[in-house]
Parts: C-alpha cells; sequence; structure tokens
C-alpha cells in the first residue's frame, strides 16, 4: 500500500463542552484529488484548520509521508509544503497581486541592497507572480502590480490559488474554493484545481457543492459529527447516497 | 514580462471598461492608488492662497518658522502614523515624549551624565514605554484605543513625579541635548537640525514602509489581520515591533522638542498627541489601517502648521483657526470613506 502523503490519526478537538473532532482520520494519497464533504458542524473546518496547522488538536496525530508532525502555526504546516487556500482567501486588499503571492515569504535584493537595506526584489517578485499566474493559465489577470482589492471574486481565488500551488511543495488545501462564485468563475477555479492535481500535486478540496465535488474528486471523504464516516468512490456511488451518508441516513457501505 | 505588460486592451474581461468611468469615479480611483495626491494638493492650495492674502507668508524667516512649529508634531506623526496602519491608534505618544524629554535632561542634570549617554537613556526609555503599550495590545489583547488611553495617563503621572513638575533648564543640561535646536543658514533661511532630523526620519520611515518585508507585514497586519497570520506573518511580532519603534521615534521626537523650548518642561506638548493624529489623518492614513503614507502625514503636519500660520498672518483669531483644523479633519475622514468605497 501506497504511503499517504498527509494523514491524520484520531484528532481531537474541544471547545469547552463542544467537540468540533471526535477522533477524525484523513488520508491523502500522491496525486489525488481527495474531496471532504460534510454538514455543517461535522467538524470540516476543524480538521482542515488542524492540517492546515491554523488549530493545534488536543489528541491524535498528523504525519506527513509517514512521519510524525506537531505544527504549531500555520508557518509549520508551510514548511512541511502544506499550502491552505483558505475560505476567507487570506489575502491583503490593499496590497498588489505579487505582494500577495510572496507575502511573508518576501525574496529581497541580492548583494548589499538586500543584506543591509533589506530592500525586497521587486521586479523579481511580479516576474515570478506572472509565471506562476501564466503556469496555471490564469490569463484574465493582466498586471501582478494591481492591488487585489480591484479584482472580482474569482480572480481573487485565482491569486489564492495561485499562491499555494507556487509554493506548495506536498499538498494543496483548498476550503470552499467555489462558495462565492458564479457558475463560469467556479468553473475556471475547478479547472485550476484539476490542473494542479495534474501537475502533482496531490489536493484536499472542502466543499458543499456535490456536483463540484463529485466531477472533480478521485475519493470522497464524508465527515460526519467529528468522525470520518466514509471514503467512497465518486465513479461508484449516487450524490444523493452520499448525502444520505453525510446526514446519518443511510448508513456507510 | 514585457509581453505582458503591453497586451493590456486586448484580454480585458467584460464589464471593466476604463474609458466609460466618469471624472468623479475617475477621481476616485486615482486617490484610491496615490493617497498622499490628496494632502499635497491642499498644500500647495493653502500655501498659494496664503501667499496672496499676506506678503510675509512666503518670507524665509516665515517659513523657517512653520518647519520649526512642525517638527515635533512631524515627528510624532511618524510614530503615529505606523501604528494606525496596523489599525491601532496611540493617544500615548506625547506622554511618552514629554516623559524621555524629563529623563534625558533631569538624569543629566543631577548626575552630570554627558549627553551621549543621556540620549540614549532617553531612547531606551521611549522604546521600553511603546513596548509596553505594544504588549498590552498584543498579549492581553485590549484595543490599543483602551491601552493608550491608560499609558497617557499613567506616563504622565512619571512625568510629574520623577519631574516634581519642575521644569529643568537649558543651562544644566548638556549642549548634546539642545543641539536640535540650533540652527544653520541656506539661503537666508535659518533651519534648525531637528527640522532635518524630522525629515531624514520621514524618509528612512518611509523607505522601510515601501521596500521592506517589514513595511508590507505592518500594511498587511492592519489590512487583515487574520489573513495575515493566515499567510505567515507573526502579526504579535508586528505589532510588538510597530509599537516599540513608535516608542523610539517619539523619544526622538523628545529630543527635537527639548531643542525647540530650550528646555525639558514636564507641562510641554500636552495636546500632541492628538495634533498628530490629526496630521496623519489629514495626510490620507486611514483609521481603518491598511492604506497610507508617511508622507502623508508630513504634509498633514505641514497642512496644519501651514493653516495656522497663515491665518495668522492673516489676522484671523486663534478660534477660527483651531474651527479650520476642525472642519479639516472632518473632510479628511469623509474623504477616506468615500476613497475606501472604490468599486473594481
Amino acid at each position: 500500500m501506497t504511503t499517504p502523503v498527509l494523514e491524520a490519526r484520531g484528532l481531537v478537538k474541544r471547545y469547552g463542552r463542544v467537540t468540533a473532532l471526535a477522533g477524525a482520520d484523513l488520508e491523502l494519497l500522491p496525486g489525488e484529488i481527495l474531496a471532504v464533504i460534510g454538514d455543517n458542524g461535522a467538524g470540516k473546518s476543524s480538521l482542515i484548520k488542524a492540517l492546515s496547522g491554523a488549530l493545534v488538536p488536543d489528541e491524535g496525530e498528523i504525519l506527513v509521508d509517514g512521519q510524525p508532525v506537531s505544527f504549531s502555526s500555520p508557518i509549520d504546516a508551510r514548511r512541511a509544503g502544506i499550502e491552505t487556500v483558505h475560505q476567507s482567501l487570506a489575502v491583503s486588499p490593499s496590497l498588489d497581486i505579487a505582494a500577495n503571492l510572496f507575502l511573508g515569504r518576501e525574496r529581497r535584493r541580492k548583494g548589499v541592497l538586500g543584506t543591509v537595506f533589506r530592500m525586497l526584489d521587486r521586479a523579481g517578485m511580479r516576474e515570478e507572480a506572472r509565471r506562476q499566474l501564466d503556469a496555471l493559465g490564469i490569463m484574465t489577470i493582466q498586471n501582478p502590480g494591481q492591488a487585489v482589492e480591484t479584482l472580482s471574486g474569482g480572480q481573487r481565488q485565482a491569486v489564492a490559488v495561485a499562491r499555494a500551488a507556487a509554493f506548495g511543495s506536498r499538498v494543496v488545501i483548498m476550503d470552499e474554493p467555489t462558495a462565492a462564485l458564479g457558475v463560469r468563475e467556479s468553473r475556471a477555479v475547478l479547472d485550476l484545481v484539476l490542473q494542479v492535481r495534474d501537475r502533482g500535486l496531490p489536493v484536499i478540496l472542502i466543499s458543499h457543492n456535490m456536483p463540484h465535488v463529485f466531477e472533480v474528486a478521485d475519493r470522497v471523504h464524508i465527515q460526519r459529527l467529528g468522525r470520518r464516516k466514509a471514503v467512497v468512490d465518486p465513479k461508484s456511488i449516487s450524490m444523493s447516497d452520499a448525502v444520505a451518508i453525510m446526514t446519518g441516513a443511510l448508513e456507510a457501505p | 514580462m514585457s509581453t505582458t505588460l503591453s497586451a493590456k486592451p486586448s484580454g480585458n474581461p467584460p464589464g471593466a471598461p476604463e474609458a466609460r468611468r466618469s471624472p468623479l469615479t475617475r477621481l476616485q480611483h486615482l486617490l484610491h492608488a496615490q493617497a498622499t495626491i490628496g494632502p499635497a494638493v491642499v498644500l500647495l492650495v493653502a500655501v498659494i492662497v496664503f501667499a496672496l492674502l499676506s506678503d510675509r507668508f512666503l518670507t524665509p524667516g516665515n517659513i523657517s518658522l512653520i518647519v520649526q512649529q512642525v517638527a515635533v508634531v512631524g515627528t510624532l506623526a511618524v510614530g503615529q502614523t505606523i501604528v494606525i496602519l496596523t489599525a491601532g491608534i496611540d493617544l500615548s505618544c506625547g506622554a511618552i515624549m514629554v516623559l524621555t524629554s524629563i529623563v534625558m535632561a533631569k538624569v543629566a542634570a543631577d548626575t552630570g551624565l554627558p549627553g551621549v549617554p543621556a540620549l540614549l537613556l532617553g531612547f531606551v526609555v521611549g522604546t521600553l514605554c511603546g513596548l509596553l503599550n505594544g504588549v498590552l495590545v498584543t498579549r492581553l489583547k485590549l484595543p490599543p484605543f483602551i491601552v493608550t488611553l491608560g499609558t497617557l495617563n499613567v506616563f504622565f503621572a512619571l512625568n510629574l513625579w520623577y519631574s516634581s513638575s519642575a521644569t529643568i533648564r537649558g543651562t544644566d543640561m548638556p549642549k548634546l541635548l539642545l543641539w536640535t535646536g540650533q540652527t544653520f543658514t541656506i539661503g537666508g533661511t535659518r533651519i534648525t537640525y531637528g527640522s532635518i532630523m524630522m525629515v531624514l526620519l520621514v524618509a528612512a520611515m518611509a523607505f522601510a514602509l515601501k521596500n521592506t518585508a517589514w513595511g508590507r507585514h505592518v500594511y498587511a497586519t492592519g489590512d487583515d489581520a487574520e489573513a495575515a497570520r493566515l499567510s505567515g506573518i507573526r502579526t504579535g511580532r508586528v505589532l510588538l515591533g510597530v509599537y516599540a519603534t513608535a516608542g523610539l521615534v517619539y523619544a526622538v521626537a523628545a529630543w527635537i522638542l527639548i531643542g525647540r523650548i530650550a528646555s525639558a518642561s514636564p507641562q510641554a506638548g500636552q495636546l500632541d498627541n492628538l495634533d498628530s493624529i490629526t496630521a496623519v489623518v489629514i495626510g490620507g492614513t486611514s483609521l481603518f489601517g491598511g492604506r497610507g503614507a508617511i508622507v502623508g502625514s508630513l504634509l498633514g503636519a505641514l497642512i496644519v502648521g501651514v493653516f495656522r500660520n497663515g491665518l495668522a498672518l492673516a489676522g484671523v483669531d486663534v478660534l477660527w483657526q483651531t474651527m479650520a483644523v476642525g472642519v479639516l479633519i472632518i473632510v479628511a475622514v469623509s474623504l477616506d470613506q468615500w476613497i475606501r468605497k472604490v468599486k473594481p
């Protein structure tokens, strides 16, 4: 059996008397799109936050390539090659696209300007931003020097995805990437998800949108009441059965 | 790179036609992209109007006077700007400045400490005061307004206690502390070293904000702290750095203040905290964080200085000068609100 790229075992997270995660497991295999679905309060967000370092679980362990790791901040997860596209996108609206792409890992100029004066390599970062956008076929964005707040919802999503794809060396996690988008923009983002996978990066996709999940996912992880209820193959199960498992109307196969 | 920049019109997505914007919308976009244009225009117009109203306004002596009057508040505004950029506010800046000036002067006067260590001691005190603000904001997660309202009183009380409410005369302190009030002359205009120091400080901070990763993190933290945190920015550390740096800047302002009044007075600069906020706001920096520039704050301080001076020369009563500044603040903030509503 292949070693999962990213694995969670028995994660528990409690907030006072509320249990968000009650021993949740997850396995992400190399090169796949794993969709995570679940009703509101099933613990999807907590699970994803634990995997991306935004939340420290009370119990359980996380393994990267079979090795146990412990993330105490998003920076730790990023160092391990795990990039997350948060539902809120986590972009800074007043900064430009290139600045957002490199936010938190800016490049400095070579020589004295960089070491002593700490000057940023603006031109280099813009060029690299352009290259990353092109590589993902994001053609609607012309100028990486444009402020993010001047972009449409879909374009902002594209910037966030490009950032994750550019720096994620192991895993890209996407939380509800199509939730706020129209039909055409959703289409473009789903294409981006497929492209990231085709570049060899496995993707965890959290979504409420069943048609989207069934269109792109290789496997579907169904989360219920803080635990993994089932993992199903979207080609061999109907959408309504998946929803039935999710809501508890049907037992897992 | 070159191909992508030149290929602008061809692939424009529908719904964003540049040409069909009304002049007002275009103005809004321009101000949105370049926040310092507004204050620069206001300053220019004010200078022209006051020069027409009074022959004395544009004389070298008067310009020198305005710059000297602006130096203290302009320096405070440098620290105030970086705090406001993080969506904070610093009401304690004037109190930190006065406390620091008293420490510098009194330690030197009482113990005979030479100028350089006295100055460095003041810088350390200012930085620690700023750091205390930062710790309260980040660790206790209290709103900056409340934290600095509290420390304003704490620092002011410490200042009265340590100074015994007595002014320290310039003749009792080392020459170095008074150096900022010394002048040199260019083309008939007397310029104090203090105002040069303010300009250098503005330039250095403008460079740091624009060209370093730290600067970007300051903007990102003020823009959306949670997004910045998720992007891997240690926002707590950024805030601590900002408040501590601001404290250091206020200590420099203290040095300039001593030179300006040729003494260290525990009662000096009582309203300078509000004046620095006024300069920052008129300079186009948003009180909601993430938007603005240091140069704007210098322009803001100069606008207030020019208004007060120009109206005084035109024989207008002080109360109307104060009212003019009040109107400026409200206009500047309304403008900021309007600019922030810009549509993509």
